[in-house]
């Protein structure tokens, strides 16, 4: 062991003297408690340190210990359904053992040393394998199988194979590399400040399908994309990515809540082994991690947990896998990086943060995309990374946003203005943008219809002339509107309250199928459409919208997703209800269903 | 075994350097003897080799570099607890303060806390029953909650927030309720109001007074809030009660880490507060919550004065990126009359969807608060539109929706100050006032719901 003692204590920052050999990003051991931390700075004799744990009674002369190796993750079996701290450290053991509050100077490893997992081989002796290769497969939970890869730096020919129950750290394989034999077990290390290797890097092809309905159809995310969510507070970033981890169709889910409130961690723990996962139908945990650096943790641990979730998603990816990886929020990671910059007496840039923020965040964010992986086999995987922004005061002009804004392709704007009317999500329409559109509209004309990427633009046309219309309302009065812009206020309204409005909330409501969401498009669209013929036709606007079919739209997104026929028998009764010349009857407000027969039997 | 220095080697506002320090630990508590005699406490913020930077919780007015002893105790700064604490009041360093007994202590708690542990957690999902209509039906609170009321100069935040106390059970019959309460800067009057108010609902003595007033030291109030708070945990966790801590006002709270932050040199975030803003609030709001397994809870309810009214403001900026939702209390309201003038669309209970609902309230819970939100914030919008270009200018729709946003205002948030109302009648309210908008228009509200509630008083 390399020991030194402490020189300086200035809260999470510590300073240490006389280790022999220190590197930066090395690990170290600090005071009686061996606090966790990590060297961030080398001026002569001194390291500076951030501690990731509460450094109250540390003082000078007090040991630090260098473990002389990096930060790193365990990456093996069990990851799956665990819940850690910023720095790998598995809550719920750390629960049992030493009760409700985090305690000091706790080591727990991130894998259990003592659950055992069926290993199958799918090599045997005599193969040659390279690093990324498929030794064999564990059943990690119910719906992923753990690929069990060669680890970096391995490669050669298989000198002896086994199956059976191991713990992760069990020799499972020994590849003969010519230099000698390297035994294999099913866990394998890796610092989470480097990038885990690939073959190459491919651009996003597919979309990755939320169920949220202003993002899918809207404001695509692509598999492999990155996007972020700036948003005052109270406007819904956490509610709509939590969302996303639920009901996207990605089979990994990694979710970093980044120096967030402790409830929300809870909520994802209570909710997800309870909630079903649409394509699985298990339950959503067995495809999740949690990592979880709430706000009252401490701060340098917060500043990793997003590396520990990156490398944790790579890791998936390697496998093969289509990962998301979203982290709530980042601006509290760069708020830690701001903090500990302080401490360090740096030259402060915008509003106090270190110069380094915009590649730090850049760096983040390049981790992510669709790659072909190591492993002959040339699988490919991907990660999505989704990140929430928390602006103060709103200011999107701040340097966190912007920093992101400067790498990310997909922008939700959270609007405070709509979610004080309960708009939810609170994503502007006219303001956020996607920049996988072209990929995803192929996607769509493929698997959903054809005529899905016109509909869209048509949709999104009539929002924008909306914003143009109510412009003229303000400033002149309704009066000034012709039928046709009535009209298509109406549409607008309809546009936004029964399509782009979904409670996240509502079992019925919070996941939307593509080819329900484009039915849904379709028929508000339709209704348009055929409003619009009927005024061509010199009907008056009045006599069109107030029609009972409007009431039907508006809860047609609570069809269920199994009787999606539904949507044909409206697109009927709305061309009928449209097309009929007949006042209908008062009575119509309190007893729909009269309603449509007496215009049917007029039609 | 405690070291004593008289190595002062400078005062800066509240912080004193000292040198020659051996074995000083970061935040450890310190004791300084003015020259006067008088003693009074301190903790370590930094410590490079034998030089030692503490800051002073007294004002350190009456200093001096040669006289001024500093003794380090090898502690931190500890709250001594005990059953007894209950009806009893401190100063902002809790020190009693009301002539009462010795408290003798069961235990000395470090004010400091831990963090809990996630997943040690459990989600809030009690419903409180305030008796506000504004609250409840539209911003519940849950138990185990951090929700800040956000207040400026000259509102009646104090009101509010002593009829929460008094209605929501929490200062009712059961002993198992308590309230702490701490106060950071505010008057004497201020204060007083509260004690007065504890004491004629008999409540004192389920109690805990921490009071730091506003000729205070500035310092001593960074201590406050923990305090307050370390005796709401031993209260809840290890006597099984439910607290309610009010903290107020956590903006003078701001200014003083501030103040240290300056004085310190340290590079400031957004107008001058420190960067680590955020991070301290969590410190505080975060140790609001249950606990798995545990019977007690802690709700909390800090109250903050927005300086010039801006919700922008780093202090609610950051208070509103932690704490779970926020009640807004409106000037234009106020001004009209309306008591309690609560802003309820900017207004927020993030954690309302679990508390409420079928089994815990009403199964028409969520939906009509919805609907009531989203009509009046269209009223509000249309009412603004006639103030432009005149009442004729409206569509009927908007004329309605005008005529029900003044009936919202008038019979929904309106209430008096002793007015307890049930869910049920808060909720009946809200059922009536729709009455006012064409049945077309209530999209958020389930059909069955609205013949239920709606519409079986007018059929009979
Ligand atoms: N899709 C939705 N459906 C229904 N309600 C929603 C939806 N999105 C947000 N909300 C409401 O908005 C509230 C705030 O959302 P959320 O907690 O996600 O905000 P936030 O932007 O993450 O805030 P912060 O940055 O402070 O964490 C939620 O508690 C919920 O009441």
């Amino acid at each position: 062991m390399k020991e030194g003692y402490v020189v300086k204590v200035a809260g999470p920052l510590v300073v240490a003297s006389g280790l022999p050999d220190p590197k930066m990003y090395d690990l170290v051991k600090v005071g009686e408690d061996r606090l966790m931390g990590e060297i961030i700075e080398l001026r002569g004799d001194r390291a500076s340190i951030q501690v990731y744990e509460e450094t109250s009674g540390i003082g000078p002369g007090d040991v630090v210990i260098s473990t002389g190796e990096p930060l790193s993750v365990e990456l093996g079996p069990g990851l799956l359904t665990s819940i850690y701290d910023g720095v790998q450290r598995p809550l719920d053991t750390i629960m049992d053992k030493y009760g409700n509050y985090i305690t000091r100077g706790v080591e727990e490893p991130g894998l259990s040393r003592t659950r055992k997992w069926n290993f199958r081989a799918l090599v045997k002796v005599g193969d040659a394998v390279e690093p990324g290769d498929v030794l064999g497969t564990v059943p990690e939970t119910k719906v992923i199988t753990h690929r069990i890869m060669v680890p970096a730096g391995v490669e050669g020919k298989i000198t002896h194979i086994r199956e059976g129950e191991f713990t992760v750290e069990d020799t499972i394989a020994v590849v003969d590399s010519g230099g000698g034999d390297v035994q294999v077990s099913m866990m394998q290390k890796w610092p989470v400040r480097k990038a885990r290797l690939y073959v190459e890097k491919r651009p996003p092809v597919e979309p990755l399908v939320t169920g949220q309905r202003i993002v899918d159809t809207f404001f695509p995310i692509a598999k492999g994309g990155t996007a972020c969510v700036p948003g005052p507070f109270g406007s819904g970033k956490t509610v709509l990515q939590h969302a996303i981890a639920k009901w996207a169709n990605s089979q990994i889910v990694i979710f970093v809540g980044c120096g967030e409130r402790g409830n929300e961690m809870t909520d994802v723990l209570q909710e997800f082994p309870e909630l079903t996962d649409p394509y699985s139908g298990e339950p959503l945990m067995l495809r999740t991690v949690l990592i979880a650096n709430t706000s009252n943790m401490p701060v340098a641990a917060r500043e990793a947990s997003v590396y520990t979730g990156i490398t944790l998603a790579e890791y998936y990816r390697d496998m093969g896998y289509d990962v998301t990886l979203q982290a709530d929020s980042t601006s509290r990671w760069a708020e830690a990086l701001r903090e500990i910059s302080g401490r360090l007496e740096e030259m402060p840039g915008e509003e106090g943060y270190p110069a380094y923020l915009g590649t730090r965040l850049a760096a983040f964010y390049e981790r992510s995309g669709r790659v072909v992986c190591l492993g002959k086999d040339r699988r490919e995987g991907s990660i999505c990374s989704i990140g929430s922004v928390s602006p103060p005061g709103g200011d999107l002009s701040e340097p966190v946003t912007q920093a992101t804004l400067r790498v990310v392709k997909v922008f939700w704007a959270l609007e405070d203005r709509l979610a004080f009317a309960r708009h939810f999500p609170a994503i502007s329409w006219m303001n956020s943008y996607s920049l996988y559109l072209d990929q995803t509209e192929e996607y769509w004309g493929d698997e959903v219809d054809a005529t899905y990427a016109a509909l869209r633009e048509e949709a999104m046309s009539i929002l924008q002339r909306e914003a143009e219309l109510q412009e003229i309302v303000r400033l002149i009065g309704v009066e000034a509107l012709s039928d046709q812009e009535r009209l298509l206020m109406e549409t607008a309204k309809s546009l936004r309250e029964d399509f782009l409005q979904q409670n996240a909330f509502d079992d019925a409501d919070a996941f939307t199928s593509l080819r329900k969401q484009f039915l849904l498009l379709r028929l508000i669209m339709r209704f348009h459409a055929v409003a619009n013929q009927e005024l061509e036709k010199g009907r008056g606007v009045e006599e069109l919208l107030d029609l009972p079919i409007q009431e039907e739209i508006a809860r047609a997104k609570f069809m269920p997703e199994d009787q999606l026929g539904g949507f044909d028998e409206l697109e009927e009764e709305l061309v009928r209800q449209l097309t009929a010349r007949v006042e209908v009857p008062q009575a119509r407000i309190h007893e729909p269903s009269t309603a449509v027969e007496t215009a049917a039997e007029g039609a | 075994m405690v070291k004593e220095y008289l190595t002062v080697k400078e005062i800066v506002g509240p912080l004193i350097l000292l040198q020659g320090v051996e074995g000083a630990k970061y935040n450890e508590l310190v004791e300084v003897e003015f020259p006067d005699g008088s003693i009074g406490l301190g903790n370590v913020l930094e410590v490079e080799e034998d030089v030692v930077l503490l800051q002073s919780f007294e004002t350190t007015s009456g200093l001096n570099i040669a006289e001024t002893r500093v003794r380090f105790t090898g502690r931190s700064l500890e709250l001594p607890v005990c059953k007894d604490i209950l009806g009893r009041v401190f100063d902002g360093l809790g020190r009693p303060m009301d002539k009462g007994p010795r408290v003798i202590p069961e235990k000395k708690l470090d004010i400091n806390g831990s963090p809990i542990n996630p997943f040690a957690r459990d989600y809030p999902t009690d419903f409180i029953q305030t008796g506000i209509s504004a609250i409840d039906g539209l911003n519940p609170l849950v138990r185990g909650q951090k929700l800040p009321i956000f207040s400026g100069a000259g509102l009646p935040h104090n009101r509010i927030a002593a009829q929460i106390a008094r209605q929501s059970g929490v200062l009712g019959e059961t002993e198992d309720f308590a309230v702490v309460f701490a106060t950071m800067g505010i008057t004497f009057e201020e204060a007083d109001f509260f004690i007065r108010e504890f004491r004629t609902q008999a409540a004192l003595e389920r109690a805990v007074l921490f009071i730091n007033l506003a000729d205070d030291p500035a310092i001593e109030r960074i201590a406050t809030p923990r305090m307050a708070l370390t005796a709401a945990e031993y209260l809840a966790y290890e006597q099984n009660m439910q607290v309610l801590v009010l903290l107020t006002d956590m903006t003078y709270y701001c200014e003083a880490l501030r103040e240290i932050s300056a004085a310190r040199k340290e590079v400031p975030g957004r107008r001058g507060y420190p960067g680590y803003l955020y991070t301290d609030l969590a410190s505080i709001y975060e140790r609001a919550g249950r606990i798995k397994g545990a019977k007690g809870s802690i709700t909390q309810i800090p109250v903050l004065s927005m300086p010039d009214d801006d919700k922008t403001h780093p202090i609610p900026d950051l208070t509103g990126y932690i704490t779970e939702g926020q009640i807004i209390l409106s000037r234009e309201l106020q001004r009209r009359g309306v008591y309690p003038p609560l802003d309820v669309l900017p207004s927020l209970s993030r954690l309302k969807e679990k508390g409420i609902g079928e089994g815990k309230t009403r199964e028409d819970h969520s939906g009509l608060s919805n609907q009531l939100f989203s009509a009046y914030a269209r009223g509000k919008e249309a009412r603004e539109l006639a103030v432009i270009l005149g009442e004729a200018a409206l569509s009927e729709e908007d004329k309605l929706y005008v005529k029900f946003s003044d009936a919202f205002e008038e019979r929904f948030i309106r209430q008096g100050e002793y007015e307890n109302r049930s869910i049920e009648e808060t909720l009946s309210i809200g059922w009536e006032l729709l009455k006012i908008l064409p049945r077309s228009e209530l999209k958020r509200v389930k059909e069955e719901q609205i013949k239920k509630y709606m519409e079986a008083g007018v059929s009979r």
